[in-house]
């Protein structure tokens, strides 16, 4: 597919603008092409066979296969016991794996998708993110909820919302969101070591990309840090921020930006809460620009809450404005013309770089 | 003779205190004495899809001292936190247990610390059943350190994980599910133990309560779902929210048992009957037929929706201290004196503590950061002016 080709010339130039200093900093040596949904799959059976604590539970994750086949072949390795399907009834399982996470088990719960979450979503909040403070430390949630977020293709407005800033407002959770096959690896191994609750947010379109990953992520204690950022591209006239799919569309739009002399650094989130504020800041100081970008509903997003922050931390550094870039502030439509109006496209974070930069090109015509 | 003093009383307490096996002649110290002695229920039970146990119930001098002793201490620390919300030490929310303790006195002697009970805001008897102390209770209500939530959780999050009791939940309902999961990791984790998820009347219509049900009985999971039927949700009675207020049939698939919740042998007796169940058979309903003197909560004066009359009703012919009083006496284990004494007793225990909990402290101002994660990362966190307070979570 047209985007895996790129994805490798991308891989390729990304080493050759790269300065000596970071390769010291990212795996190097890429060893191995995997798809996310291969990370994924490997990164539940590993921590299944580390901790047999660890059960997994949602609609078909069990004969089916998994509806995103990212739990393929878990049933069979591990057994009716600790891989369960359910009936269709989110309020009821996820409430019954946040109780066996008090007990002290690890469940990892998955929500075909995300827009399903909202039935579980008192759970999610007042059962699992508040009981650890509620009970002053006596009672722990160790539960991992993930499954794929934000818009899918043609799905329609009911199954395409971005759940990123509700629940990364809610203090007592952890939000992580990968991008590609090491974040995938390396951040669900982490949600599922954590004590804490985690939602673990992915995309139904990386699943299927694939990703160089080298020796260390293939290696069964890998692990990333929970909130930390990781600056995929570095660069000095502006930063650009984004999380799971759009982290790619940034780093096309900052090799777009190059050819016209705009330099960006491309920030992955990875962890939307806790944000990585000091990494932001940081490159925000460095170019003094910034562009946030994301899937979801402009209100109250990712984005204001990464403006606030780069306002109140590093105001004077600012030589422009914060540009967000987001989804349309409209239920997601079907038809593919509309559709394609309501998701960010690559031309929008170039073009909003370029008003950073105060080089804007007029706008077009329409929309 | 004490039988036949009682004999003259209400007609229900008859077959109750007819003796069916005799106590010994002399009496032994009633703290220490485990002699068994059989009495009746005051109801037979009714079944769903199950076999009732019988109403012969097996106690002993000890257990019913106890019983009397426990349920006269949750009385007087519901009463007491009556007086201390009315002072406003107490703030928020106040949900009073008055009434329903046979409940949680019943169901303790038929399970063990392993086992695991769940419940809503009305927790402050349970918490005490599972062996939480009055200062932690009180100092927690009064939102001090000693509390068993260092003051952070208030009346409705009772927590004692040390003797499986999960909580103290604000959300109506929700902790049914979190219950079967409670059950589902007691199998998974092959411990033979159960878990007793209880719920009132008004959240025996929640949806959740059904999904999770299905789940439990198609994983076999050792839950037992306890109705506390105190036959108003809030200020709506029974019969104005359930099309059918026969909760112990609700489970429909799932048996249930439905039990006089002011007796506390019939509550034990039951209890003892779903344990064995749940652990062959999986879940099974138990509907405990109880009643709350005081209203829904302190907000609630409780006599807008029900008269008065019922109130007192319930009080004198139900009361479930007086029952275990009446037995004591009829069997000639105490005398009134003892009993009058040990309620003497209870009342100063409470005096006292409510003294040494007031003298408790506030929480330090640093506790509003800590256990907002088991592993907080060294993340940053906010207080509302976050250029003035900023906290690391450690």
């Amino acid at each position: 597919m047209l985007a895996t080709a790129s994805q490798r010339i991308l891989g390729q130039s990304f080493q050759n603008i790269r300065p000596a200093v970071s390769v010291l900093r990212s795996y190097s040596s890429a060893a191995k092409q995997i798809t996310v949904r291969d990370a994924l799959n490997s990164a539940l059976d590993e921590e299944m066979s580390a901790d047999p604590k660890v059960f997994l539970m949602g609609e078909e994750v069990g004969e089916y296969q998994g509806a995103y086949k990212i739990t393929k072949g878990l049933l069979e390795k591990y057994g009716p016991e600790r891989v369960l399907d359910t009936p269709i009834t989110e309020a009821g399982f996820t409430g019954i794996g946040v109780g066996a996470a008090y007990y002290g088990l690890k469940p990892v719960v998955e929500f075909m998708t995300f827009n399903f979450s909202m039935q579980a979503i008192d759970h999610i909040i007042n059962s699992a993110a508040k009981s650890n403070y509620m009970s002053a430390g006596q009672i722990s949630v160790p539960i991992v909820f993930r499954g794929p977020n934000g818009a899918a293709a043609g799905v329609g407005a009911q199954h395409s919302q971005c759940y990123a800033s509700w629940y990364a407002s809610c203090p007592g959770l952890k939000v992580l969101s990968p991008y590609n096959s090491e974040d995938a690896r390396g951040l669900l191994k982490a949600a599922i070591r954590d004590p804490d609750p985690v939602v673990f947010l992915e995309n139904e379109l990386l699943y299927g990309e694939s990703f160089s990953v080298s020796d260390e992520v293939l290696d069964s204690s890998f692990c990333l840090p929970i909130g930390k950022a990781k600056i995929e591209r570095e660069g000095k006239d502006v930063t650009i921020t984004a999380f799971s799919k759009m982290v790619g569309y940034a780093l096309k739009a900052a090799e777009m930006l190059e050819k016209d002399g705009i330099y960006a650094e491309v920030i992955n989130l990875r962890s939307i809460r806790p944000l990585d504020r000091s990494t932001i800041n940081a490159s925000v100081r460095k170019t003094n620009r910034l562009i946030t970008v994301e899937e979801g509903f402009p209100q109250h997003g990712v984005g204001a809450e990464i403006c606030a922050s780069v306002v109140e931390e590093s105001f004077a550094y600012l030589d422009a404005p914060v540009e967000r870039i987001a989804g349309a502030d409209v239920p997601m439509p079907y038809a593919a013309n509309l559709e394609r109006l309501a998701v960010p496209q690559i031309e929008d974070i170039v073009r909003a770089a370029k008003r950073a930069c105060y080089r804007s090109v007029p706008l077009a015509a329409t929309a | 003779m004490a039988l036949s003093y009682l004999r003259s009383s209400s007609s229900r307490s008859v077959n109750l205190l007819k003796p069916l096996s005799s106590s010994l002649p002399l009496r032994r110290p009633i703290s220490t004495d485990t002699t068994p002695i059989t009495v009746e229920t005051s109801v037979p039970f009714t079944s769903h899809q199950c076999d009732a146990p019988s109403r012969s119930v097996e106690t002993n001098p000890k257990e019913l001292l106890t019983f009397f002793r426990d349920m006269a201490l949750m009385r007087r620390m519901e009463i007491a936190a009556d007086s201390l919300y009315k002072a406003k030490l107490i703030r928020g929310f106040c949900h009073l247990y008055d009434g329903q303790e046979a409940v949680a006195v019943g169901m303790e002697a038929a399970v063990t610390k392993k086992d695991c009970i769940i419940t809503a805001y009305r927790d402050h008897c349970t918490f005490i059943g599972r062996g939480g102390t009055l200062l932690e209770v009180f100092a927690e209500l009064m939102g001090r350190q000693a509390g068993c939530s260092k003051g952070k959780g208030g009346s409705m999050h009772f927590y004692k994980k040390d003797s499986n009791f999960y909580g103290g939940h604000g959300i109506v309902g929700a902790q049914v599910p979190l219950g079967c999961g409670l059950a589902f990791a007691q199998k998974y984790s092959k411990d033979e133990t159960v878990t007793f998820a209880l719920y009132g009347d008004g959240a025996a219509n929640q949806g959740q309560l059904f999904e999770a049900l299905n789940i439990s009985a198609l994983w076999d999971l050792p839950a037992i779902l306890v109705c506390e039927n105190n036959h108003y949700g809030m200020g709506t009675a029974e019969w104005r929210a359930a099309k059918s207020p026969a909760y112990y049939k609700r489970g429909d698939y799932v048996p249930g048992l439905k039990v006089d919740g002011m007796d506390a042998l019939a509550v034990k007796q039951a209890c003892k009957f779903a344990k064995e169940h749940a652990l062959k058979n999986g879940p099974i309903i138990l509907e405990m037929d109880t009643y709350r003197y005081h209203g829904h909560s302190m907000s609630d004066p409780g006599s807008t929706y029900r008269t008065r009359d019922e109130i007192s009703g319930v009080r004198q012919e139900r009361d479930p201290i007086e029952r275990i009083r009446k037995l004591i006496l009829s069997h000639d284990l105490a005398t009134e004196k003892e009993l009058k004494d040990i309620e003497k007793e209870v009342r100063k225990e409470v005096d006292d503590t409510i003294t040494q909990a007031k003298e408790s402290p506030m929480p330090e101002p640093s506790e509003l950061f800590t256990n907002v994660y088991a592993k907080g990362l060294g993340v940053e966190s906010f207080g509302a002016d976050r250029k003035e307070v900023r906290a690391t979570l450690p």
